[in-house]
């Protein structure tokens, strides 16, 4: 058998699971491991500028991708550098593998230079963790962190590896498994097909449908199956924030996002449904408001691959399926096509008269609520860069009213198209993770939607776009405040901007993208915005910062009302449901 | 109401943090928690006093099922079960108290483990009620020291929690 030492096992162990590029940052710790690497070719490596930006770049990749993304830190900083983009993964339930380095193993525990116990500093934010005890575990170590990472319901999964586990002098055979078995992990692989056929039997019951699709379906890969059956049935689909492309956003059928700042025909729609057909979707408390509240006349069907998601917030639900949403729906569909029931279609029509009503009256894909002459607004930020970008650009948020808009705006028809932090909302995550898209999409426009507040997190990773030819576009709606935090305050405390504004201190962002050797632009006037934007686009092998100047008081609406139903919402400064 | 989750789980160091971390960070309540490694050496075996609605209850087994090194689980208190808890007791035992303790002791059928002229420590298994009501039998002043093992559980008949 081959002797290896045991970072020339991790890069084999990575090229053996297909991995062609990681993210990282060396230090002391994971020296061996970078001069593994530098002696071989299957994997690249990217160097980013904080190790924040390496989880959130190879988030942006998994996402992008449906591979695992991966990335190598240091201990100690490196480590709890990375934490906050382990959490990031975590609450979307995205897989990555984390390598980070720890000090040798006769150190651990005796508060050593740049000494973290990692293993239990990420133990809440990760699926699972290993800390390799032995070169020899290595290989079975690697395999099953791959295999936890993507299979079941996803999440990133942390290998801490003590330096002496690492060593070049010290090679053992090595030999990677090709099966993993875990006595302890045995995710579903189907679902019960008597639970499927009641599910079925509930759906073609309903006079008031709705298809309510979260992230799990974009992570599964469910995206056709679920256009499948919903088109088979005719019912309306709303996507959660993280659901957004798992059903096309162009179509008719369509309804909007929902939740918090969710369409008003869809947030209504779900509160009057007498049938909800929940997919890979969480009851997550920015969907439901109050979940006391919450679609009182439902009778639910919720498929997920986690059992610990169904009932934990709302609990009335009728039949509960847990299983992977891909072979869940395609075996729905299946059954559909045999049996010869269809849905009520005269309710059905009825049904979608009141929800076309609702769209008339309040949606905002509707009419020309927004568009003002004399200031830019952000809506319409989204709408052109929709439009330039034919609706096919990747496009990559930061956190906060900027990324509302963008949810809101842009129609996305793809799943994965849509990349942003739902779950942790953390800002700075956009230009890293975009990172990590372009470089998985090199021939594609990948875009950050972002705010001046939030691209100031990871704005390090211009230098990163730099070196390795990146051609991102930064869409920056710049309103000179942390927005969403000054909506509240506009909205809860009387206006009082407490530390959400900069006092004049932004830098000049077309001297900071130049400083990085990229291209920047200013628009102030909304009758030039489109044409910069085309320009933008126009700069194939650029990094173009665009720095918008919008109207600084917009507000993001609709806005569930605290404590409320689904139905409860603020529409616009002076209107809210009754 | 008051469950008890019996868990098996991989020996693994680390795998004991995780439960414990996860009853902290998600709120759960830990009325007591015992942990050894069982007949064969790569599983522990982990019985978890809690209490909680039914609610609770059904989040705390699914995110304890979850967990990666949890083999299996079984909510004991689900059907007929015994449940053990050991106490060891140090006990003022002087003039015309020392009969009054043995005798206390006698009936809860308790042993006498070490005795010095003036105190007895005693020995008593049974569910956690029994050793409340010895406790409380033998008075707050006259106790010296109190350790309880927490509570194991066992399904009643042909049940068995095993892989
Ligand atoms: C790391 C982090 N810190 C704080 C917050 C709280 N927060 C949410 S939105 C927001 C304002 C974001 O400002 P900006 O990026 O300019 O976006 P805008 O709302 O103005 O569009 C803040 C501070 C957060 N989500 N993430
Ligand atoms: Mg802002």
């Amino acid at each position: 058998m081959e002797l290896l030492s045991g970072g020339e096992m991790i890069m084999r162990a990575l090229k053996e699971e297909g991995v062609k590029m990681i993210f990282g940052y060396p230090g002391g710790a994971v020296l061996h491991i970078y001069d593994a690497l530098y002696q071989q070719d299957a994997v690249e490596h990217i160097l980013v500028r904080h190790e924040q930006a390496a989880v959130h770049a190879a988030d942006g990749f998994a996402r992008s991708t449906g591979e695992v993304g991966v990335s190598l830190v240091t201990s100690g900083p490196g480590a709890t550098n990375a934490i906050t983009g382990i959490a990031t993964a975590y609450m979307d339930s995205i897989p990555l593998v984390v390598i980070s380095g720890n000090v040798p193993s006769h150190l651990m525990g005796t508060d050593a230079f740049q000494e973290t116990d990692m293993i239990g500093c990420c133990r809440p934010i990760v699926k699972h963790s290993f800390l390799v005890r032995s070169i020899e575990e290595i290989p079975s170590v690697m395999k099953k962190a791959f295999h936890i990472a993507k299979s079941g319901r996803p999440g990133p999964v942390v290998v801490d590896v003590p330096k002496d586990m690492t060593a070049p002098t010290e090679k053992r055979p090595f030999e990677y498994p090709e099966t993993v078995k875990m006595r302890s992990y045995t995710p579903a692989l189907k679902g019960h097909a008597g639970q499927i056929r009641k599910a079925l039997d509930l759906l073609l019951e309903a006079k008031r449908p709705v298809i309510y699709a979260g992230g799990g379906v974009v992570l599964g890969d469910a995206a056709e199956e679920l256009t499948a059956i919903a088109k088979r049935l005719g019912y309306p689909v709303t996507n959660t924030l993280m659901g957004l492309g798992a059903f096309p956003g162009s179509d008719d059928q369509f309804i909007g996002m929902l939740g918090m700042h969710g369409f008003y025909e869809a947030n209504q729609a779900m509160h009057q449904a007498d049938v909800i057909f929940a997919v890979g979707a969480r009851f997550d408390d920015r969907v439901t408001n109050n979940p006391k509240k919450f679609c009182p006349n439902a009778r639910i069907v919720h498929i997920d691959i986690d059992p610990a998601s169904i009932q934990k917030t709302v609990r009335h639900i009728e039949v509960p399926l847990v299983g992977p949403v891909k072979p869940v729906l395609a075996d729905m569909v299946e059954m559909l096509n045999q049996m010869d029931v269809e849905p009520d279609q005269d309710a059905l029509s009825a049904w979608w008269e009141t929800i076309n009503g609702w769209r008339e009256k309040h949606g905002l894909w509707t009419g020309d609520r927004f568009t003002r002459r004399d200031k830019i607004m952000p809506q319409d930020v989204i709408r052109t860069l929709y439009e330039v970008t034919n609706g096919e650009a990747f496009i990559c948020s930061d956190v906060g009213q900027h990324q509302m808009f963008a949810a809101q705006y842009y129609k996305y028809d793809q799943p994965r198209q849509w990349i942003n932090s739902g779950g942790l909302g953390t800002m700075g995550f956009g230009l890293p993770a975009a990172m990590g898209v372009q470089l998985a999409h090199p021939d594609r426009h990948v875009a950050v939607v972002t705010g001046e507040g939030s691209i100031q997190m990871c704005i390090e990773e211009l230098s990163t776009c730099t070196q390795y030819n990146m051609p991102v576009k930064i869409i920056n709606l710049n309103n000179a405040a942390l927005g969403m935090v000054k909506q509240w305050q506009d909205m809860q405390y009387g206006g009082r901007y407490a530390a959400s504004t900069y006092a004049d201190s932004l830098p000049d962002f077309v001297k900071l993208a130049q400083a990085y050797g990229h291209v920047g632009m200013i628009v102030t006037d909304p009758s030039e915005l489109k044409a910069k934007m085309e320009e933008c686009f126009a700069m194939k092998d650029r990094v173009v910062f665009m720095d918008i100047y919008i109207d600084p008081d917009e507000h993001v609406y609709p806005m569930q009302i605290p404590t409320g139903s689904m139905k409860d919402m603020i529409l616009s400064k002076t209107e809210r449901t009754k | 109401m008051r469950h008890i989750i019996s868990v098996l789980m991989e020996n693994e160091p680390g795998a004991l943090s995780r439960v414990v971390g996860l009853f902290s960070q998600r709120g759960y309540n830990i009325e007591s928690l015992t942990v050894a490694p069982t007949e064969d050496s790569t599983l522990s075996r982990l019985t978890v006093t809690t209490i909680g609605d039914d609610t609770v209850i059904e989040q705390i087994t699914k995110q304890l099922n979850k967990l990666i090194d949890v083999v299996k689980l079984v909510d004991l208190t689900e059907g007929e079960h015994i449940e053990r808890e050991l106490m060891l007791i140090k006990i003022k035992a002087t003039g015309a108290q020392r009969a009054e303790v043995k005798r206390t002791c006698d009936i809860f059928r308790g042993q006498i483990v070490d005795v010095t002229p003036a105190m007895y420590t005693v020995q008593l298994t049974g569910t956690s009620d029994k050793l409340d009501a010895f406790i409380d039998a033998i008075g707050a002043s006259a106790i010296l020291e109190v350790v309880r093992s927490g509570v194991s559980g066992i399904a009643r008949g042909e049940r068995v929690l095993s892989v």
